[in-house]
């Protein structure tokens, strides 16, 4: 009886088991692309609101009529607008934003140029708030109240209500105008310019690759005080989602349940509480990464880092539309990847989000 | 009605009227924050913020925000400018205390775009379910991935720079939270038995959306505004920061800072003032904030 009631039930799990799979892949995907979708339009918007005719742009104040109408056909200004948005699409998807005004070369080579910048600068500052805030934010929730919580909370409350140019700007006075400790605006001083050949783009690597130590140790001299600005504010958010996560996990009767067996209380804490933390870890360090990556605009802008905010804002004084809204776009796909890859990890780590 | 009758009738369970109980409301959240040490912190911050900005004229005793003067440019702290001088020789106390009516002007403009449409998709989406819900909260979550800082900065641009230009930007990105939040509430709230009641007594959707559902929602859209007023302000100063907030020579502490920047390695406090502006007005809503927090929404605390 038994036997002849599971065989089926078997089948049937299985079949469910992949279904359910299938269809949430499915349907991350298609959230994904729509995601996507729905930035391409935001981005063409923004194109559209621009005051600046993009006609005049290209032919000039002093172009003759006909010149202007020719134009005006040409980049498909007089057809309706979802078929503009979908010649839009159809060239951000072949990579093609354009060219810019301000470096007359085609976006997409000077995303590539400045990106690998931005990456360096916000895995940097990544890095940092992981290796010091996640141990931080799980001391401050299993000192709840006492002291070590406070101090943590302290910091993390200055880390959400400092504007990050500021600190930027103090910490260049402090640390490079008066104590000298660190290197000044840039990558790199002048004097180590053009001596590593880009290969990733990633200083820190290429100059390792290719054996330049003098110049390595000067890349990170100017990569330590803004990585540590980004790497606070990320510190910030991670130390206190961290904090609450632990205090959350410490309340559930299964620690109760190791300290009544004799577990010391930071074993508990280390070794039963924290590995339950982690899998909700994996979306608050992803969503700060994406904010580290879009949020350097001003520490770039600051530091005169040449990362892609510092591109966006140059181009944007100048009015190179195409430059901006390549580049919003190339920030908001690395964001959205970002945050995508932690929800998958997300639902491969849980073991509750796997198929029944 | 002398003072202990005054509290009796704010703190009795049986509220006679729904002003009474609406008071009764205030009287007890005011004296959960004023209770809590850190909150009244903020609280203080934010009404001193309130009152410079109010009274700006008279807190600058005659000092001219806009007034150059270059033979006293780059001044340090004195008795005749408390706070110095900027490379334009304008006091930055007088500055400081105008640029207060700047900021407040974004955040009151911000949250008043933000809440009603974070309110209105949230609360449609949690009470009508099904269709209308997926739909909503799929392009809530569309905005909710999108990069907030250069989306905005991408709308400041193309709008130009500007107050009003800045706010649109800022809050274009910055009401999907909030739907999320009323969603969730609303949700909840509309399976209630008294909204069950109410509907029986042939109350309209409307109706129960606008006098039931978002009055309730109210509290918690309050606390995450007030929590997210910080990141408003620093965005606001960021696009000020980067020339696309204010036009000068409006006092803006975004762009007062940015005016600093250059003579940071010299004449340090004319970048660090309003920066230090900024970080102190920003604590003090995420001070208050939390405490707001701790007093409406003990539970997420």
């Amino acid at each position: 009886m038994t036997q002849l009631e599971s065989s089926p039930n078997q089948f049937s799990a299985q079949d469910g088991r992949t279904l359910a799979f299938a269809r949430r892949t499915s349907l991350f995907i298609l959230t994904l692309l729509i995601t996507f979708l729905g930035l391409t339009a935001v981005t063409f918007s923004i194109g559209r609101f621009v005051p600046v005719d993009p006609v005049l742009a290209i032919v000039g104040d002093h172009a003759s009529k006909a010149t202007y109408d020719a134009t005006r056909l040409a980049i498909g200004l007089d057809k309706p607008v979802p078929v503009q948005y979908l010649i839009y699409l159809k060239k951000v998807l072949a990579g093609d934003f354009g060219e810019s005004v301000m470096t007359s070369k085609p976006v997409l080579d000077d995303i590539l140029t400045f990106f690998p910048a931005t990456i360096e600068l916000s895995t940097v500052g990544i890095l940092l708030g992981v290796f010091l805030g996640v141990p931080a934010g799980v001391i401050a929730g299993a000192t709840r109240d006492r002291w070590p919580d406070q101090l943590v909370r302290v910091i993390s409350l200055f880390g959400y209500s400092v504007p990050v140019f500021w600190l930027g700007l103090v910490g260049l006075a402090l640390f490079y105008g008066k104590l000298g400790w660190v290197a000044g605006t840039g990558r790199l001083d002048v004097g180590y310019d053009d001596i590593v050949t880009p290969q990733t783009g990633i200083m820190l690597i290429d100059a390792a690759v290719q054996g330049e130590w003098d110049v390595w140790w000067n890349a990170v001299s100017h990569l330590i005080l803004p990585g540590a600005i980004l790497g606070y504010f990320s510190l910030a958010y991670i130390a206190r989602m961290t904090r609450s996560f632990m205090i959350e996990q410490l309340s559930q009767e299964y620690i109760t349940a190791a300290r009544v067996k004799g577990r010391s209380y930071w074993g508990a804490v280390w070794r039963h509480a924290f590995p339950n933390i982690m899998v909700p870890l994996i979306t608050v360090i992803g969503l700060s990464y994406a904010t580290l990556l879009e949020g350097s605009v001003l520490t770039e802008t600051v530091f005169s880092w040449p990362g892609l905010g510092l591109y966006i804002t140059r181009s944007l004084f100048n009015a190179d539309m195409n430059a901006v809204l390549g580049g919003t776009i190339a920030v908001g796909v690395a964001y959205i990847g970002v945050n995508a890859v932690c929800d998958a990890l997300y639902q491969i780590f849980d073991p509750r989000l796997r198929a029944p | 009605m002398s003072s202990p009758s005054l509290r009796q009738w704010l703190e009795t369970d049986t509220p006679v009227s729904r002003g009474q109980a609406l008071a009764g409301r205030f009287w007890r959240g005011f004296m959960g924050v004023v209770g809590n040490p850190t909150a009244l912190i903020g609280l203080i911050i934010v009404l001193v913020l309130v009152l410079m900005a109010a009274f700006a004229p008279l807190l600058t005793f005659g000092h001219d925000p806009l007034a150059q003067n270059l033979s006293e440019r780059l001044a340090f702290f004195g008795s005749k400018h408390w706070l110095g001088t900027d490379t334009l020789g304008r006091d930055l106390y007088a500055r400081i205390v105008y640029g207060a009516r700047v900021t407040l002007t974004i955040v009151l403009l911000v949250s008043v775009v933000v809440t009603p449409i974070g309110l209105a998709v949230g609360t449609v989406s949690g009470l009508m379910g099904g269709v209308v819900d997926t739909i909503l909260m799929r392009i809530t979550d569309i905005f909710l991935s999108f990069p907030r800082l250069v989306l905005a900065l991408a709308f400041a641009a193309a709008l130009g720079p500007g107050i009003e230009n800045a706010v649109i930007a800022i809050s274009l990105t910055a009401w999907p939270p909030y739907a999320r939040i009323a969603r969730a509430e609303a949700a909840t709230i509309a399976r209630s038995d008294f909204i069950a009641a109410v509907t029986l007594q042939g109350a309209s959707t409307w109706r129960i959306l606008i006098k039931h559902i978002v009055p309730l929602c109210m509290s918690s859209v309050i606390v995450r505004l007030t929590l997210d007023m910080a990141g408003i302000i620093v965005t606001a100063a960021g696009l000020g920061f980067l020339g696309l907030g204010a036009k000068p020579p409006t006092p803006e502490w975004g762009a007062m800072l940015s005016g600093g920047q250059g003579v940071v390695l010299d004449q340090w406090w004319v970048a660090t003032v309003p920066g230090a502006a900024i970080f102190i007005v920003c604590l003090g809503f995420n001070l208050l904030g939390d405490g707001l927090r701790d007093v409406f929404d003990p539970k997420s605390s």
